[in-house]
């Protein structure tokens, strides 16, 4: 028999094993990509310590698909997107959070309503939408339904929110305009909220895929996921170290910023996630 | 308010324009689309692939929801107590979080793909005999359950840890010295407490069931014979290859409606959290 105490310190060995290996199991997936992506193809499903390292696998998959326009696609994607949400979100929340006006109470009800239908819902009356708007295979087409996003008017307009009345009182005795008052006192004190969102949003919109892939046809639209999807298709016949190769490429900038802003990027998902 | 046109654009306007549309039938260049009533709907209650697919699309949340809520609450557990090398295995559950979901449908593949993938090499070693993992309509949509578990765990984890980080620590201390295991503890001290968290991950699990279909274009598309289809990748395959807009506009319908009883109890739920922040 062994005391309460002892059993105490076997629970903890126990778990902290038993956390470890789950760890390992979660990240395994990944570690496998970068084995096969950085090893001749023949060590793709064999195991050895020292099997050669090579970096051909990564040179072939960026000379197989046009990465290069890809990458580009999705980073002008994603500014526009993120350059859009912040002065639309921005206005509308400062409305919600300070003026008022009639109806406003359903309008915020109707704002919040896009949480639960996201975009990706309506991608068949989007589309008509966009070929009326002749917006069909632009970059702009992509971004446009995301552009008024319901999450960050209500992250924001909790955030102004919390901002005191007395500071926009005190701007306006020394005769600042509404406006000015926006953007001197409300959008620096909300920072940390825009550093959030703005992770949130951006690794959203760097991984986003379905709406992307109805709305483009084009090697100079396409973003990164459409561009990942037709080339690790079975069909297109490339073999496993390239595609994993390829998928590393295409998850590479995310993954950077991941590992070196880990706390940053955990806490704005937390944040955001709290509202 | 710039923000509102665009709402109206893109969420209203296609919303009731969804609406509309199911009400009518596909024009084509030689009859054009005409008023035809419920007539989608009709067509849809007989349509095999559809009540596939939902069913589908339910198994789907079942087999996700609970094991993921389960799973991150034990991670967030673990990586909020005092664990040797804490942070390595807060960033280990993480990480998939961030990883678009069709580079992960990618990796995953190779795990799936029969003989050389490494399920079956894991198996092989056991002796079982090789099984093709996505092409099996029994198994293809645990396959499916599984990655998407592995992707939101993590997720999940960082709100139960953020609620953690909340709780006194006195409540713990207490239950230690009145003797409680930890496991009591759990159950009547720290599930309770983490409630609003666990309501608020659920619908966001439930949404995500709906909406987290990425994967399958690269796994399985829909396939075999539909037993891995969900809602949305039918949706999407009834507008976009089979060009009936028609009778996706009616689906939609169906997935809106959907989503309009989980907002229903959002709001209820949204409103109690608003009010006391």
């Amino acid at each position: 028999m062994s005391t309460p105490n002892q059993h105490r310190q076997w629970t903890y060995y126990l778990e902290t094993v038993g956390a470890w290996a789950l760890a390992l199991l979660w990240i395994l997936p990944l570690l496998y990509a970068f084995w096969s992506a950085f090893h001749p193809r023949e060590y793709a499903i064999t195991f050895e310590l020292f099997a050669p390292l090579t970096l051909d696998n990564f040179k072939t998959a960026w000379n197989q698909a046009p990465f290069a326009r890809y990458f580009l696609n999705t980073f002008i994607l994603v500014t526009m997107i993120l350059a859009a949400q912040f002065v639309l979100c921005t206005l509308a929340a400062y409305a919600f959070a300070r003026f008022e006006f009639p109806g406003k109470n359903i309008a915020f009800v109707m704002v919040l309503l896009q949480l639960m239908i996201m975009p990706e819902v309506l991608i068949v009356e989007n589309y008509v939408t966009m070929s009326k708007l002749n917006l069909v295979d632009t970059i702009t087409g992509i971004g446009l339904p995301y552009m008024a996003s319901a999450f960050g008017i209500f992250l924001l307009r909790q955030t102004f929110k919390t901002i005191p009345q007395e500071l926009e009182d005190a701007a306006r005795v020394e005769g600042c305009s509404r406006l000015q008052i926006l953007w001197k006192v409300y959008v620096p004190l909300a920072r940390p909220t825009y550093i959030a969102y703005g992770l949130v949003s951006v690794s959203h919109h760097w991984n986003n895929f379905l709406w992307p892939l109805v709305i483009t046809n084009s090697v100079s639209t396409r973003p990164l996921t459409v561009g990942l999807a037709i080339f690790g298709a079975p069909e297109s016949g490339v073999d496993w170290s390239i595609i994993t190769a390829g998928t590393l490429l295409a998850v590479a900038p995310l993954l950077i910023a991941f590992l070196l802003f880990q706390r940053q990027f955990v806490q704005s998902f937390m944040h955001a996630g709290i509202k | 308010m710039p923000a509102a046109i665009f709402l109206i654009a893109f969420t209203y306007y296609p919303a009731v324009a969804t609406l509309a549309k199911s009400f009518f039938s596909q024009g084509t260049a030689l009859k054009p689309s005409e008023f035809v009533g419920f007539e989608n709907f009709e067509y849809m209650l007989g349509d095999d692939v559809f009540w596939k697919v939902a069913w589908n699309n339910i198994m789907y949340a079942v087999g996700t929801i609970p094991i993921s809520i389960a799973l991150a609450i034990l991670m967030a557990v673990w990586v909020n107590g005092k664990l040797p090398l804490r942070s390595l295995t807060r960033m280990a559950y993480f990480t998939p979080t961030i990883l678009p979901m069709i580079a992960v449908a990618n990796i995953w593949l190779f795990f799936y793909t029969p003989d050389i993938g490494l399920l079956d090499q894991v198996s092989a070693v056991f002796g079982l005999p090789s099984h093709n993992w996505l092409g099996d309509p029994d198994t293809v949509l645990g396959c499916i359950i599984a990655i998407t578990i592995w992707k939101e765990a993590g997720f999940f984890m960082i709100f139960y840890l953020a609620a953690l980080q909340t709780l006194p620590l006195e409540l713990e201390e207490a239950a230690r010295l009145e003797g409680a295991s930890r496991w009591y503890y759990f159950r009547r001290v720290m599930f309770p407490l983490l409630m609003p968290t666990t309501l608020f991950v659920l619908i966001n699990a439930v949404i995500n069931s709906f909406k987290l279909v990425d994967h399958l274009f690269i796994l399985t598309k829909g396939g075999p014979d539909n037993a891995s289809s969900l809602l949305l990748y039918y949706i999407y395959e009834v507008a976009f290859s089979f060009l009936d807009q028609a009778y996706a506009s009616t689906l939609t319908v169906v997935l809106l409606l959907a989503l309009a009883l989980i907002a229903v109890g959002q709001f209820y739920f949204l409103d109690k959290r608003v009010h006391y922040r």
